[in-house]
């Protein structure tokens, strides 16, 4: 927009502090507007841990947590997730050097290792629907499956967001704009990381220590 | 399965003949409007100049009239629910069957507070903080335009409701085990759900978008200690905003799941807890109450400052205090149930730290009565509301903070001695705070004034009709009266209730009065006209610019020296006898392109909410893939912004130096 | 201000003349209240009216036309006064916190009153839409009516069978909620004879505006007397009874049980839990804040 081209053509030394300095470039305001979107996911996502840590010993008389949860695919959930982060950030690096091919590969890599953990999910909540443990069955697991499921509804949508992406290197190029909406996918690539922390510590470490 | 889910003939109160009036009268007022658009052939300028305009100055402006529209349906609700009050007494029954009566004030509260007040003090904000700023517009333009317009969806859905199917009969909280399907198996909650969920996720997006507005758009030299008051108040309030509202959307996300997956979360069954809903609503619910409130006292700071020809008394310390209350909102939402058998000593610190709120907002009521020492108070319309506001908002915070004696709210807790404290504050705050900012920008919105005479007997039809609506409230709440009885047997409350319901008129006679004051000042609007831009020798940057200004706001970008940045200028200008500064060059200026993404993904919002209230997956589903195409074509758009040639800024200019130089 | 002083006119009218509610306390709880009431508001009061006129007096002192007043535009700050200006509020907010918090200790609803008499002992359960009021010593219930012994005190347990309400009896003081799958705790004492009316004071659907209750208030003989005619007369609370009872209906007029099943309380407690399982299974962390009371 024009106030950043604006503020481009104030010279530096004329501005005596940060907070004066006028209107800030895009790149910062996209980014800055993002992040301020992450903290109020992050609170949405601190809504449903409270209720979460509420309500996890309301099963009704159904299975715990401690019964139900298998270590070993959340330990490859866990694995799939952290590496993703890994490689957004690689095709971050490539955007920025603005290679294609590196790019396309990070996101390609980025978006399979997201698959699997999506698939691996998708796939622990109908054994456990299976056996009887569905979110109509108590609190407990109603509040699992939503939080749990709120992270996993969040990767999707990244998965979604990411193929648009790759749609819009090829169409457009590395203009601009999808620069700055590639950089705020991996903040929310990596925001989703830091949730999925807390998911694992809260719900499944806790869950089977107790 | 059936083709239209739960829908179908019988969902259309034929029978209800007040309802079906009401509709009726409703679908007739639609009709007129959109018959006299059409005959006048304005459809092109509409949807050009206004549906999909992303300027902060149009979108604020449409904000109020939604606003001011949904005030006439809430205050309708409130004249209904004061009438009937006054009747069904004793034996009689009134003229309102409990399942109408129940709808009636569960829609008046969540009217008056998502759909009335919200959408006011974010479009005051909308249109006043950017020019505030001496910026161009907002951060994301075009998503400010989707939050208007997902408002607008949620405010359509609360209006669907009266002609089909039905509104929550829950209250406006929607506690649990009531608001879940065992015990409200109709769809009015459905459509509370969905209209809150959507309006919400709209006035989210405005919080995130005026947040980094404010903290990195702002012209040269515009510290933050040299922000008017009213961007620090929009600045609080849109950090609740971004802090709270996700809250209620989780919030609302669980009852929903409750109710159409049979899940457990405040149900009897399955162990849930409906004590978990109180907690997390009212963890929105009460920075909600300052969300509201902080902007409004921004006005007062505005106006009282303006009014008084001097600046405000104490800036750093009503920044301070500002800041304070953001942050206490969120230590105090207890109090909404010291009922529920905490402990003494839980009960006990959220009092305590319901009154510390009181420090800060007793600190601004003394520093505006110190802006107002030693100044020249002119009485104009905004002072009105504001002078109005201190003596009404002083008695409310008194009976808010003797509600925070834990024991006294043993006694006073859910009674009308309750509904009159926060009508009190609610009206004696907010709405007096949008009213005198109304009076107060609409000059700039529109180039012309308001009437005086007019706006003076709106105001004072208000103030005393309030006073004669809500003191009786407090001795009948008092007397041991609760809050939602659609009858009673006390006789004796009924004198009392029937000098409210009297009140309420003095009140519709106020309403009335802000009518006809816009019509006047429209038919009038060549006398009133501002042709300087400054109509009230105003303090702050937005008086700078033309009335209405272009929608560029400014022609350079201002530069900013100190605090009340365009006072300095003038008084400067004045002292140096300075001509005005010699036609400089103009540049061209790049603005954002009007975008019909908002009023497209709305229409959709509209059509995915209607859908799943009335349980009609395929349409839900029609209306996310069209929500989603309208996103994924935005993103595609190749050129947003527009290049306004520096010849228009010129002649624009030009025009408007040689209407203040006659 | 005029409207200010009306409201005070208004409150202090209602407590001369009006006498309902709080303003006319039968009970040490509700006596407390009222008194707690007029401290609170007194304090306040004494910074409000100060507040008030002089928001007037600026005004108009001030006022553009006024040339006698002195316009001083640069006065925008002042140490003192900002000292002033916060530590006014201060005082009064350390003041009626000082209340708040010795108030909500004192008269916290689970805390026993003190007194030589034994106390009587009711359960307390929220119908669709009447109250149940269940004397577990003595074996009988009641819909609609409480009769208590004057000057004993009434130690309530309190719980729902379906949607929130609030048991409140104006006169006699403090308001609690009631709520499935848990029991709240109150304390209240009526010292004086009489009827006093009982409400909902929490909205729970079409039939609340009628869900209200009795209160009598008689002598320990008069007491004694109600408890053996009850006995005699009506039928017995149990299962089906209470399955009966249960059912939605509105203004119940008042009607008692001979007899009640044992811990029919407990067993609605539980079945509000929505499980059969063990009881401590109900240790929630927002759920602790009620048990807390009970205990």
């Amino acid at each position: 927009m024009n106030i950043a081209v604006a503020i481009d053509q104030i010279p530096q030394e004329a501005l005596p502090s940060a907070s004066e300095a006028g209107p800030a470039p895009k790149r910062i305001v996209v980014a800055f507007g993002f992040w301020i979107f992450l903290l109020s996911d992050i609170v949405m996502f601190a809504a449903l841990f409270a209720s979460y840590a509420v309500l996890v010993r309301s099963t009704a008389g159904g299975p715990t947590g401690a019964q139900l949860f298998n270590q070993t695919t959340v330990a490859i959930e866990t694995a799939c997730l952290l590496f993703s982060s890994y490689t957004c950030g690689l095709m971050s690096l490539a955007v920025n050097s603005r290679r294609y091919l590196r790019t396309y590969l990070g996101a390609l890599i980025t978006f399979a290792l997201g698959a699997i953990f999506l698939g691996l999910e998708i796939r622990e909540f109908l054994s456990m629907i299976a056996i009887g443990a569905a979110p109509q069955r108590s609190a407990f697991l109603s509040a699992f499956f939503t939080l749990v499921g709120c992270h996993g509804l969040h990767v999707a949508l990244g998965l979604i967001w990411l193929t648009v992406m790759m749609v819009q290197v090829a169409v457009f190029g590395f203009a601009a704009r999808v620069q700055h909406r590639l950089l705020c996918f991996s903040l929310f690539w990596h925001a989703l990381d830091i949730v999925w922390v807390g998911v694992l510590t809260v719900v499944y470490l806790m869950g089977v220590s107790s | 399965m059936n083709f239209l889910g739960k829908l179908d003939w019988n969902a259309i109160p034929l029978h209800e003949p007040i309802i079906m009036g009401a509709t009726g009268f409703m679908v007739l007022v639609v009709l007129v409007v959109l018959g006299f658009v059409t005959v006048k052939g304005a459809w092109p300028y509409l949807w050009r100049e206004w549906l999909t305009s992303v300027d902060h100055k149009r979108i604020g402006a449409m904000y109020c009239i939604l606003a001011l529209v949904m005030m006439l349906r809430g205050f309708s609700d409130a004249i209904m629910i004061r009438s009937q009050q006054a009747l069904a007494a004793g034996g009689a029954q009134g003229y309102l069957p409990p399942e109408h009566f129940n709808q009636i004030f569960s829609a008046h509260g969540t009217i008056m507070i998502l759909f009335m007040a919200m959408p006011f003090v974010v479009g005051l904000m909308n249109f006043a903080v950017p020019l505030q700023l001496g910026v161009r517009d907002v951060a994301f333009p075009t998503l400010n335009s989707v939050s208007f317009w997902l408002t607008a969806s949620g405010a359509l859905l609360v209006n669907i409701s009266l002609a089909v199917g039905e509104f929550s009969k829950a209250t406006w909280w929607g506690y649990p085990p009531l608001s879940e399907m065992q015990y409200s198996p109709g769809v009015g909650v459905d459509y509370y759900l969905w209209s809150l969920q959507i309006s919400g996720i709209g006035t989210l997006l405005a919080g995130i978008n005026f947040v980094t507005t404010i903290l990195k758009l702002r012209a040269p030299g515009m510290s933050y200690m040299r922000m008017p008051v009213f961007c620090w108040t929009a600045l609080a309030a849109n950090l609740l905003i971004v802090a709270a509202f996700p809250v209620l959307t989780a919030t609302l996300a669980m009852l929903a799941l409750d109710r159409y997956l049979g899940f457990h979360f405040f149900s009897l069954e399955g162990q849930g807890n409906q004590m978990l809903y109180s907690n997390l609503f009212w963890v929105w619910g009460h920075p909600e109450v300052y969300i509201l409130i902080l902007p409004a006292f921004g006005v007062f700071s505005e106006v009282m400052a303006t009014f008084s020809g001097k600046p405000l008394f104490g800036y750093r310390s009503m920044v301070a205090a500002t800041m304070t209350i953001c942050v206490l909102s969120f230590l105090v939402w207890l109090h909404h149930f010291f009922t529920m058998g905490a402990s003494a000593n839980v009960n006990g610190f959220f009092g305590v730290m319901s009154m510390i709120i009181a420090l800060p907002t007793g600190a601004k009521v003394f520093n505006w009565l110190f802006t107002m020492y030693g100044g020249r108070v002119r009485f104009s319309v905004p002072v009105l509301w504001s002078i109005g506001f201190i003596v009404t908002f002083v008695i409310g915070g008194m009976t808010g903070v003797l509600m925070a004696v834990p024991p006294a709210d043993f006694q006073l807790h859910n009674s009308v001695f309750l509904v009159a404290h926060f009508h009190n504050v609610a009206i004696g705050g907010v709405v007096f705070g949008v009213m005198a900012g109304y009076n107060y920008w609409f000059p700039k919105a529109f180039g012309f004034k308001l009437d005086e005479r007019w706006g003076r007997a709106s105001f004072w039809c208000w103030f005393v009709g309030f006073y004669v609506a809500f003191m009786p409230l407090y001795v009948l709440g008092l007397m041991g009266m609760t809050r939602r009885m659609q009858h009673y047997d006390n006789l004796s409350w009924q004198p009392w209730l029937i000098a409210a319901a009297f009140g309420t008129a003095i009140i519709l006679v106020g309403v009335v009065c802000q009518i006809v004051q816009l019509v006047v000042s429209i038919r009038h609007r060549e006398e009133l006209r501002d042709v300087t831009g400054d109509p009230w020798n105003a303090r702050t940057l937005e008086w700078a610019t033309a009335s209405p200004p272009p929608a560029w706001n400014f022609a350079f970008q201002p530069k900013v020296a100190g605090l009340d940045a365009f006072w300095s200028s003038k008084s400067h200008a004045q002292a140096t006898r300075e001509e005005p500064a010699p036609p400089r060059n103009y540049e061209p200026v790049e603005m954002p392109k009007n975008s019909a993404t908002g009023f497209v993904t709305a229409f959709f919002a509209v059509v995915i909410g209607f859908a799943l209230i009335w349980h009609i997956w395929w349409l839900a589903g029609v209306g996310m893939f069209g929500a989603f195409v309208t996103l994924l074509a935005f993103s595609f758009r190749r050129h947003n912004e527009i290049e306004v040639p520096a010849e228009e800024i010129a002649r624009f200019v030009r025009a408007h130096q040689a209407g203040v130089a006659a | 201000m005029r409207y200010g002083l009306l409201a005070v006119v208004l409150i202090s009218a209602a407590t001369l003349g009006g006498c309902e509610g709080v303003l006319d306390p039968k009970g040490p709880i509700a006596l407390a209240e009222r008194q707690i009431l007029i401290n609170a508001l007194g304090i306040m009061l004494a910074i409000v009216i100060p507040v008030i006129l002089a928001t007037l007096g600026f005004a108009f002192w001030f006022r553009a036309s006024n040339e006698r007043a002195r316009y001083r535009p640069d006065f925008t700050y002042s140490g003192r006064l900002e000292l002033l200006v916060w530590s006014i509020p201060g005082m009064t907010v350390l003041l009626v916190g000082g209340v708040a918090w010795i108030g909500a200790h004192d008269l916290d609803p689970g805390r026993p009153i003190s007194s030589t008499v034994k106390p009587v002992n009711v359960q307390v359960v929220s119908l669709d839409w009447k109250w149940l009021f269940i004397y577990p010593d003595e074996g009988i219930a009641s819909v609609n009516k409480l009769v208590v012994p004057v000057g004993t005190p009434v130690s309530f347990e309190l719980t729902s069978s379906s949607v929130m309400n609030s048991f409140f009896v104006p006169q006699l003081g403090s308001q609690i909620y009631t709520m499935s799958g848990m029991a709240t705790r109150l304390h209240l004492q009526a010292d004086h004879l009489g009827t006093y009316p009982g409400i909902s004071a929490m909205f729970s659907g079409d039939g609340f505006p009628d869900m209200h209750f009795t209160v009598d208030a008689v002598t320990d003989d008069k007491f004694a007397q109600w408890v053996r005619q009850t006995r005699e007369t009506g039928s017995v609370l149990d299962k089906q009874g209470y399955a009966d009872l249960v059912k939605p209906s509105r203004a119940v007029a008042p009607f008692t049980y001979r007899g009640v099943a044992p811990d029919l309380f407990g067993s609605i407690v539980n079945a509000g839990m929505g499980t059969q399982d063990s009881h401590q299974d109900a240790s929630l962390s927002v759920c602790s804040t009620s048990q807390r009371a009970e205990r």
